[in-house]
């Protein structure tokens, strides 16, 4: 019998039965059959505020960049710095096109010294794949691994003891840092544990950790994460107002081609002093009219990307993420305003649909 | 579930009559489709709703809904504890969570609206 949850072209992780069992509402996200929610949103993202929220996040792109010229090859395509990156730690960078414009924001993880995992946006990672691999020396080997890559990211206050007793006995969970990473086995159902690749990264804000399995260990994780009393399962709809609420951009809505570093606040993630596709293109440019910032709205009415903002009665921005912030328990957003006009406590208008939304800017985070 | 004194749209609101009074709320199917209620922009008391018109939206986390006039009539009470609670329209879409009285200026218009049993009928078909 055709199961209805199944659409026709979608790719499924392989959680999509375990999310089914638990209840939750799929969409279609890049296209991936992905949850957008299990119990509710508000209550998915105070959960992971609160305790430690689980998603499946098998829909982002996993490519490898391996051999003698690997570093040497991502030092030239990433705007931070690669050349220092040691093996156990990751970086966040970007990637441009030669203009400067922003085509893809990323974490390199560097697994070894000449093997690094780049893990991107599930909505360019053929674009990524197809950019990449024309700019590579030929010792420099690409893999796509995504596939047959799951990934799972437990995030939240209570993560690290929700994880520590699924690890070896000897990886002492609490010493890895912020942007660091390890290769280890993560046990479940009494079994010998899957090779995993365990990084303390994440798209939340808290203390969280990114775990990187095959496909065919990706449930018997989940089950052994899930079956955890303080565990809950979020779907993409909390994610989505979790990294809002923290500032943190998305690709699609606040980066895109038509911006660069500088106009996104991520100028501090970019290495002048490197060479990488795309600084030539930096270089002529001035600064920026906009730049993306932070605000918080009046009350529960949210904003939406593309409204107007108003500033001092004139035009002077847009809108590029907005949703109602469940911490906050008022709308906030991200939006690209007036230089002069980006400054804390700086009251604007925002146009959404006919309906006029007062706002104060906030430079993210928004939530602390 | 679908309470049977009540009469339905196919917009999925809901009233219950009383004489000359109709009670407005949304479904329980509704609520559950929007997902977690954020923002409730009620009409104000006085104003005059058409049937079939917007007279009312509701925003969850992901979107915003516009709410139909389930009849014509004028608005005389709004549920005032939706501006800061309008979660009580997921929880408790039939009770707590109406959202505003009208008086109605033609009966004739119920016959347009659903038995529980046809809404039922109609979710159904929605669903296959």
């Amino acid at each position: 019998m055709m199961d209805p949850m199944v659409k026709e072209n979608l790719k499924t992780t392989p959680l999509a039965v375990r999310h089914r069992e638990a209840g939750a509402r799929m969409v279609d996200f890049a296209g991936w059959l992905m949850p957008v929610q299990y119990a509710g949103i508000i209550r998915e993202h105070l959960h992971t505020r609160q305790a430690a929220g689980l998603f499946d996040t098998s829909h982002m792109g996993e490519l490898w960049l391996e051999g003698p010229t690997a570093r040497a090859d991502l030092e030239r395509l990433m705007t931070c710095r690669i050349e220092d990156l040691e093996p156990g730690r990751a970086r966040y960078g970007l990637l441009l096109e030669s203009g400067g414009g922003i085509l893809e924001d990323l974490i390199a993880y560097c697994v070894a010294q000449d093997r690094f995992l780049l893990v991107v946006n599930a909505s360019n990672a053929e674009k990524d794949r197809a950019w990449i691999e024309g700019r590579l020396s030929r010792e420099t080997a690409l893999t796509d691994t995504g596939g047959e890559t799951a990934m799972l990211s437990l995030q939240g206050p209570l993560s690290r003891e929700v994880l520590a007793p699924l690890l070896p006995t000897e990886l002492d969970l609490a010493s890895l840092k912020r942007f660091h990473l390890v290769e280890t086995r993560v046990g479940g159902s009494g079994k010998a544990g899957a090779p995993t690749i365990v990084a303390r990264t994440g798209y939340t804000g808290e203390l969280g950790y990114e775990l990187f399995v095959p496909r065919d260990a990706a449930a018997g994780l989940w089950d052994a994460l899930v079956e955890h009393p303080r565990v809950e399962p979020v779907g993409l709809g909390a994610r989505d107002t979790l990294r809002l609420e923290k500032g943190l951009p998305l690709y699609g809505n606040d980066l895109d081609e038509t911006r660069t570093p500088i106009e996104a606040g991520l100028g501090r993630f970019v290495a002048m002093d490197t060479e990488f596709i795309g600084r030539a293109g930096l270089e002529t440019r001035g600064e920026p009219a906009r730049v993306l910032t932070g605000f918080v709205c009046e009350g529960r009415r949210s904003a939406r990307g593309h409204d107007g903002i108003t500033v001092d009665g004139r035009a002077g921005g847009e809108v590029t993420s907005g949703a109602f912030s469940p911490s906050m328990g008022r709308a906030i957003g991200l939006g690209y305003i007036e230089r002069s006009a980006a400054q804390d406590g700086r009251s604007i208008r925002i146009d959404h649909r006919g309906v006029e939304i007062g706002a104060t800017v906030k430079t993210p985070p928004m939530v602390e | 579930m679908t309470p049977k004194e009540l009469k339905y749209s196919k917009e999925h609101e809901w009233v219950r009559i009383s004489g000359d009074e109709a009670v407005v709320g949304i479904t329980d199917y509704a609520q559950e489709e929007l997902g977690d209620i954020t923002f409730v922009e009620l009409p104000q008391s006085g104003a005059k709703v058409q049937q079939m018109e917007v007279f009312a939206t509701i925003e969850s986390v992901k979107a915003a809904s516009d709410i139909f006039g389930p009849l014509s009539g004028e608005v005389t009470e709004v549920n005032g504890e939706l501006s800061d609670k309008p979660e009580l329209i997921n929880e408790s879409p039939y009770e707590k969570g109406w959202i505003c009285k009208l008086r109605i200026s033609d009966k004739r218009e119920l016959d347009k609206l659903l038995s529980a049993e046809e809404y039922d009928e109609f979710v159904k078909g929605l669903e296959d």
